[in-house]
């Protein structure tokens, strides 16, 4: 992506590598992060692709073409996983924190570069290792949840559970690396004068989401671990028949899996904060509260895990625990949506794509939010619980916010990372056909799963079938707006029209649009000066 | 049974849609609990739980609508007045401490509200305050079975009727050999557990679901005011038929329960070699597994 030509005319000893060494042998924050970028779209495609299939096998009751059940739920497994480990994840963090962190804080790369390149490396393998899952001895029919015994080897015989569980090894070791390396960069490497409370939020955003993934991974990976011996070495952490529970798993998944969720919504909370700022032309509004509000998001998302497992038989005093602590979220959260509200009040703001994808963003994450609200209530979840609705809601804050966050920080950054102009038209086109594609995806499950129609089921009674249709109808639509992106990416890559260091104007008063576009190959050699740096 | 509400949809046709949820809207007196077509709210309640929870989801949801509204109305706002043309240039306003309160303070009040009437929901839905009588549910790999331990002691399974045995006005996926059977205003103790792998026992009306987990027993509660067929579908992945476990549950007077009841203990004592396995009200249905 970026030019030979625009090396540092200064540094006479920039010796870079080229050809497939530059790629694999990467030291470099900007290639690796583009790395990651490419792998999550590879991952997308998959990802997507799955997806279209169990719309189109959920278009009508009765089988459509998938006879086999196993690979309906290997089917709802896979496109759990690949979403989660392989597109949001890379993206959000490991494709625009390994581009914009050093950019932003004004250092020339991540602490570890070397730790960068293996941490990006091992995501390939894992998704080797998830595609080797899904193609052998039936595939796990989990869901991405793997909850025992459905997971133990009585009722997975195979390999497929323990290729998945491998995978997801090696995604959790690639994660913890890359947010030891997050940490590290962020604390000790920012530019003289840039405090913590200087910081864009999407340092913050960075530094918090890595913070939950140290924290976080760690569990996930002793779960995966006893499951993986319970599977094949006859221990029986989860097996009731050998003194186990399988409700400790759930226990144990759910204590990495909710902070696993904001792992993925911080980081696009921090994108959509340096958008609103940089299109209204104004700083931050109540910069403190949404930094510290990311921080509460964050602390809190721990101590919330069982609010999954609303229907496990818990006591009902536990439940109502959950239930309070989980509305708590909805504090910070609601102090974020009203501060990006009043960052764009009395703004002078330009709707260009990347304002599009994040108003659309804004939106749609409070309805998905409000539903969270819903859901977090013990009592009326017993109505909702593992119905379309949860299945609604869930997509609404992640698969529609988390990936409109992607879309923005695509076009926000395209002119920083390849030097040039994306097509406007084309973009807002795609932004159009996203924004109605994924609402009339999603928003027909709120009523399917009122009327109790559960999740993961291959077919369904014949009263679902008028919102399944709507439904599947918005999956297509959404997918065309997915290929609609290639388009841009492809025009914007083979544009000749580049952009300048930047584009936006006096809003983006970030660092990253103090180097040239594209970003050089080394930037920042000379600790920026950051006396007016950033906005606060 | 149901004969008047049988309403066979043309799968296709948007527009026999329409027809058939007006026809099932207007036939919305008959005792049956099931999803009508383009239904978009829950099924109506058939227990005191499922009408708690119905009137606090009515409270959740005129609250979220507002805060929706309010939010897009001033996106709306924004885009109109604060667009680069209209309003060239920006404000540098970037603290407002009275504003910043407000909106911490507003959604706490608005959570305080909510987390009243949830509790008291929780607190009422969790157990029956004076059991009649026990339903021992058990969920397999891919059906139910039913134990009534005080009411003779007999077992049966129930599983799906698969689309080829399916009659006009039988409901695909929904209908199953043997119905479970229920009085009806009795308050009704149900203790879960499962064989294999942890299924979930569901029925919308009821606004019961709960994990069946193995190597426990959990609990649940059922009053059913009105007679009639239940359904339900297994909620809880739990493997290549997960989508093909109903729950149809046939609430009938008390009477007719009692003959049921005469007649079942016969019949599935029959249908099954093994000696019934007689539980008792209050011992751990640990018993159950292996």
């Amino acid at each position: 992506m970026s030019e030979t030509a625009h090396a540092d005319a200064h540094d006479d000893h920039d010796h870079r590598p080229t050809g497939w060494r530059r790629w694999v042998y990467s030291t470099n924050h900007k290639d690796i992060g583009t790395m990651y970028l490419a792998l999550a779209m590879i991952a997308a495609i998959v990802g997507t692709a799955a997806s279209v299939v169990i719309r189109l096998e959920l278009h009508e009751p009765g089988v459509q073409f998938i006879t086999d059940f196993q690979f309906y739920n290997v089917l709802v497994t896979a496109h759990g996983f690949i979403m989660v480990f392989f597109v949001v994840m890379p993206a959000l963090i490991g494709g625009f924190g390994n581009w914009f962190i050093p950019l932003m804080i004004g250092t020339p790369d991540m602490a570890f570069p070397r730790m960068n390149n293996i941490s990006f490396w091992l995501l390939p393998a894992a998704l080797i290792l998830l595609v080797i899952a899904g193609l052998i001895d039936g595939g796990p029919g989990t869901g991405w949840t793997v909850y025992p015994p459905l997971a133990n080897a009585d009722y997975h015989p195979g390999m497929a559970v323990d290729f998945g569980i491998l995978s997801l090894h090696l995604a959790g070791a690639s994660s913890i690396l890359g947010a030891i390396n997050f940490i590290s960069t962020i604390i000790n490497m920012r530019a003289p004068g840039m405090t913590f409370h200087r910081m864009p939020l999407f340092i913050w955003a960075m530094l918090l989401t890595a913070i939950l993934l140290l924290l976080a991974i760690p569990v996930l990976a002793g779960a995966l671990t006893m499951l993986l011996t319970d599977r094949n070495f006859g221990t029986a952490f989860f097996d009731p028949a050998g003194g186990g529970d399988p409700l400790l798993w759930q226990h144990l998944f759910w204590f990495f899996g909710h902070p696993e969720v904001y792992i993925m919504i911080i980081p696009a909370f921090g994108v959509i904060s340096e958008i609103v700022s940089t299109f209204s032309k104004k700083p931050i509004f109540g910069y403190l509260g949404m930094a510290y509000a990311m921080a509460a998001i964050g602390v809190v998302g721990f101590i919330v895990w069982a609010h999954h497992m609303y229907t496990v038989g818990f006591n009902v005093e536990t439940r109502a625990y959950f239930t309070l602590a989980t509305m708590v979220i909805a504090v910070p959260t609601g102090i974020k949506i009203f501060s990006w509200l009043a960052t764009m009040w009395g703004g002078s703001i330009k709707f260009d794509t990347p304002m599009l994808f994040a108003m659309g963003f804004i939106f749609l994450f409070v309805v998905g939010g409000v539903t969270g609200v819903t859901l977090a209530n013990a009592g009326a979840d017993q109505a909702f619980h593992d119905t379309y609705f949860v299945v609604a809601h869930f997509h609404y804050v992640l698969s529609v916010a988390a990936i409109f966050a992607m879309y923005a920080g695509f076009y926000y950054w395209i002119g920083k990372m390849s030097g040039k102009q994306y097509p406007e038209g084309l973009a807002r086109l795609q932004f159009w056909v996203t924004f109605i594609g994924v609402n009339i995806l999603f928003f027909p499950q709120h009523f399917a799963g009122m009327a109790g129609m559960p999740r993961r089921i291959p077919d369904y009674p014949d009263a679902y079938a008028g919102w399944n249709m709507i439904s599947s109808w918005g999956a297509y639509i959404t997918a065309v707006g997915a290929i609609l992106f290639f388009v841009v990416l492809w025009k914007t890559l083979t544009s000749k029209e580049t952009v300048s260091a930047n584009q936006w104007g006096t809003g983006a008063n970030t660092l990253e649009w103090t180097v040239e576009s594209p970003a050089p190959f080394h930037t920042h050699e000379q600790t920026p000066s950051i006396s007016t740096q950033p906005a606060e | 049974m149901q004969n008047s509400r049988r309403l066979i949809i043309g799968i296709n046709s948007g527009v026999a849609f329409f027809f058939a949820a007006f026809a099932a809207f207007l036939a919305s007196g008959a005792n049956a609990a099931e999803p009508k077509p383009w239904q978009m709210n829950f099924q109506p309640a058939a227990t005191p739980v499922m009408e708690k929870i119905i009137d606090f989801h009515n409270l959740l949801l005129t609250i979220q609508v507002g805060i929706v509204v309010l939010v897009l109305g001033l996106m709306l706002y924004i885009i109109i007045k604060f667009n680069s043309k209209s309003n060239p240039e920006p404000s540098k306003t970037t603290h407002n401490t009275a504003l910043e309160v407000i909106w911490t303070v507003i959604p706490i009040v608005i959570l305080i509200v909510l987390a009243v009437p949830s509790m008291k929901l929780l607190f009422f839905m969790d157990k029956a305050p004076n059991p009649e009588m026990t339903l021992k549910i058990t969920g397999h790999q891919w059906y139910w079975s039913y134990e009534y331990p005080d009411n003779g002691g007999f077992e049966f399974d129930s599983n799906m009727v698969p689309d080829e045995e399916i009659k006009p006005g039988q409901r695909r996926l929904l209908e199953v050999d043997n119905q479970v059977v229920l009085p009806v205003n009795t308050e009704i103790r149900l203790l879960m557990t499962s064989e294999d792998v942890i299924h979930n026992w569901a029925i919308p009306s009821f606004g019961v679901k709960m994990d069946t987990v193995p190597g426990r027993t959990n609990e649940s509660w059922i009053k059913v005011t009105k007679p009639g067929v239940y359904y339900g579908q297994c909620s809880e992945l739990c493997g290549v038929n997960h989508g093909f476990m109903p729950v149809a549950v046939k609430v009938v007077s008390k009477e007719e329960f009692k003959k049921w009841t005469a007649k079942a203990k016969k019949e599935f004592a029959n249908a099954k070699d093994a000696p019934v396995k007689v539980v008792e009200m209050n011992s751990p249905a640990q018993a159950k597994l292996r």
